[in-house]
């Protein structure tokens, strides 16, 4: 994507971008030109996303007169999250990208909610999903000259264990995510003094700030290699791998 | 001369990521299909998570070849045809949403098809199709009798009430230590065996067309655990030549009754379990002999598995019946055909 406004074919004013996370109960699309909001629909607590892209990708484009072939980037939540809804998304634009030869961005589906906090330098940001069994996944951000920055990689634990370790920082410590029934089941929302759990105004993601996120970020080079971050291993993997822990890495699909 | 009719079609019900292009409905242009059999051998089944991870790491490149192998671009094409069940709820999704975004991106109608039908129309690529029509469709997932009265309209017949047949002989395979998919082993060791054991064949005196493969299945255990406990060891041809023999019997006779039943002037054999020797021997012989004025058609071998191709065929099919899916079309894992009302003789 260029930045050169001299009248280039693509300048950063003209850049037409798709943004899409559907990783976990909200689902939200954007549409974006040259960095400006143009169109947005966020729903909150969406059971089959399958249903619901689309549709809502095709209302979206025709409100604002789009072909599909104008646009140049689709940006996406890459993960982490439910793996079904993440699947939805990332064949969604990785899809797209490859059939009309566009640009594709892939983020990360936490920075998407850390970006929701304003940017107050010298705090560490940690979203949060609920990942079941009272783990989470979860990241630590931080805001750098205008840019969301990785304090720490985005990972899956127990949230007792993340707010324990989050005790320890110097910083002042914000989570953003929302605080489900089902982590309360094993988490006693004891946060300590440094650590602050945002209001759930802020734990909705917005397609807007996806699209920012990824509008100056480098494309993805090889688009067929395009897939999410589970950050973990299916079940089945990770007791194959037990029991054959020096078996090489090797290709398991084969075209015939 | 009129233009002919390009269908991009999508497969991805189960662990086949599979993309294809067919012309006018027979001709297979291309046929990409990526296996995963490899991965899940490390598990002796398919895992669906498994399953759904490998479809998406393949879905653009299988795409891209299948329009690069046919010579064919969006804009030559007709319509995107797609698996939409049944199958694996995660699998079909990559496939589905696949199918969408490129029937979106290049304005193009998407058509939804069922995988049955699919299978039933593998048999397509080797003759026209005559009706009434009776199929039997045999796979890892479904074993069915379906009866066309004509073209475009499938009702069930008969079905298995437990275990489709290929999921029988995986089972029976891992007893005998033979990796999934096991139905080609078993089917070659059957050939050099003979039924000495003399399984049960369940529902054969039935008044109905519905099969049962779970008490064979456990009889089959049941009879090794028991040589095992003796210290005993069964030869494995005989072994599978006798869980075959009751296998195909069951399948054959039922057959037979149904067309007694529901007079057809053809019969298709088509499935993953269409591919196996000793159940295409056996329908042929005994069909021919039966029906003799009815023509049989079996899916040709490279069409058994589960194929795009065969979706193709199928959508195109739909598509000129007018079948259309909107934006918001979701898997439906459990998709069925209507099941006709049972006989009552």
């Amino acid at each position: 994507m260029g930045y050169d406004d001299e009248g280039k074919t693509k300048g950063a004013f003209t850049v037409k971008i798709l943004a899409i996370d559907t990783s976990n109960h909200p689902l939200t699309i954007a549409l974006v030109e040259g960095g400006r909001l143009l169109a947005t629909t966020t729903y909150n607590m969406v059971k089959n996303h399958s249903i619901y892209v689309m549709p809502t990708i095709d209302q979206l484009m025709k409100q604002v007169h789009w072909q599909p072939a104008d646009l140049d980037r689709v940006v996406v939540a890459q993960g982490p999250g439910s793996y079904t809804g993440v699947r939805i998304a990332v064949t969604t634009a990785k899809v797209l990208a490859d059939t009309i030869d566009c640009e594709l961005v892939g983020v990360s589906s936490l920075a998407v909610l850390a970006a929701n906090v304003p940017p107050i330098s010298d705090q560490l940001v940690v979203p949060f999903f609920d990942a079941r069994r009272g783990n989470v996944y979860a990241g630590g951000y931080q805001w750098q000259g205008g840019k969301l920055v990785e304090q720490f990689a985005d990972t899956h634990v127990a949230m007792s264990q993340l707010v324990t370790q989050l005790a320890d920082q110097e910083k002042s410590v914000v989570m953003v995510g929302q605080l489900t029934r089902k982590i309360k089941q094993h988490f006693d929302s004891n946060f300590p003094g440094n650590v602050q759990l945002l209001s759930p105004g802020y734990a909705v993601p917005a397609a807007y700030q996806l699209a920012l996120l990824g509008q100056d970020q480098q494309p993805i080079e090889n688009i067929d290699s395009f897939v999410p971050h589970y950050l973990l291993l299916t079940e089945a993997e990770v007791e194959w791998k037990k029991q054959h822990p020096h078996a090489p890495h090797r290709n398991y699909v084969q075209e015939v | 001369m009129t233009e002919p009719t390009l269908i991009l079609a999508f497969e991805s019900s189960c662990d086949e990521t599979s993309v294809a292009v067919i012309k006018d409905g027979v001709e297979v242009l291309s046929n990409i299909v990526a296996t995963q059999i490899a991965s899940h051998q490390r598990f002796g089944g398919v895992v669906p998570e498994v399953a759904s991870r490998h479809h998406i790491e393949q879905i653009t490149k299988c795409t891209d070849e299948a329009l690069a192998e046919a010579g064919v671009s969006y804009d030559q094409l007709s319509a995107v045809a797609v698996t939409y069940g049944p199958g694996l709820v995660g699998s079909l999704l990559v496939g589905v949403t696949a199918a969408k975004t490129v029937a979106w991106a290049h304005h193009l109608p998407l058509v939804p098809v069922n995988h049955m039908t699919g299978h039933l129309y593998a048999a397509r690529f080797v003759g026209e199709f005559k009706y009434p029509q009776l199929a039997l469709l045999v796979s890892g997932g479904h074993t069915e009798l379906v009866y066309m009265v004509e073209e475009h309209q499938y009702q069930i017949i008969g079905e298995t009430r437990d275990d489709a047949a290929g999921e029988a002989y995986d089972k029976i395979g891992r007893v005998m230590g033979v990796n999934y998919p096991a139905g080609k082993t078993v089917d070659e060791w059957a050939a050099k065996g003979n039924d000495t054991f003399h399984f049960p064949r369940a529902m054969e005196k039935e008044a109905n067309f519905d099969f049962s493969f779970s008490g064979l299945k456990s009889a089959f255990i049941n009879t090794v655990h028991n040589a095992h406990q003796r210290g005993e060891t069964l030869n494995k041809y005989d072994l599978a030549a006798s869980f075959q023999q009751s296998v195909v019997d069951v399948l054959a006779e039922k057959t037979v009754k149904a067309l007694h039943r529901y007079p057809a002037e053809q019969f298709i054999l088509a499935g993953g379990v269409a591919a196996n020797h000793g159940l295409r021997q056996r329908l042929q012989h005994d069909l021919s002999k039966e029906f003799p004025d009815m023509t049989i058609l079996q899916a040709p071998l490279k069409y058994c598995g589960d194929n795009a191709a065969m979706i193709g065929a199928a959508g195109t099919v739909n598509y000129l019946y007018g079948d259309r899916a909107g934006w918001d079309l979701n898997a439906v894992p459990g998709l069925s055909f209507p099941r006709m009302n049972p006989v009552t003789e």
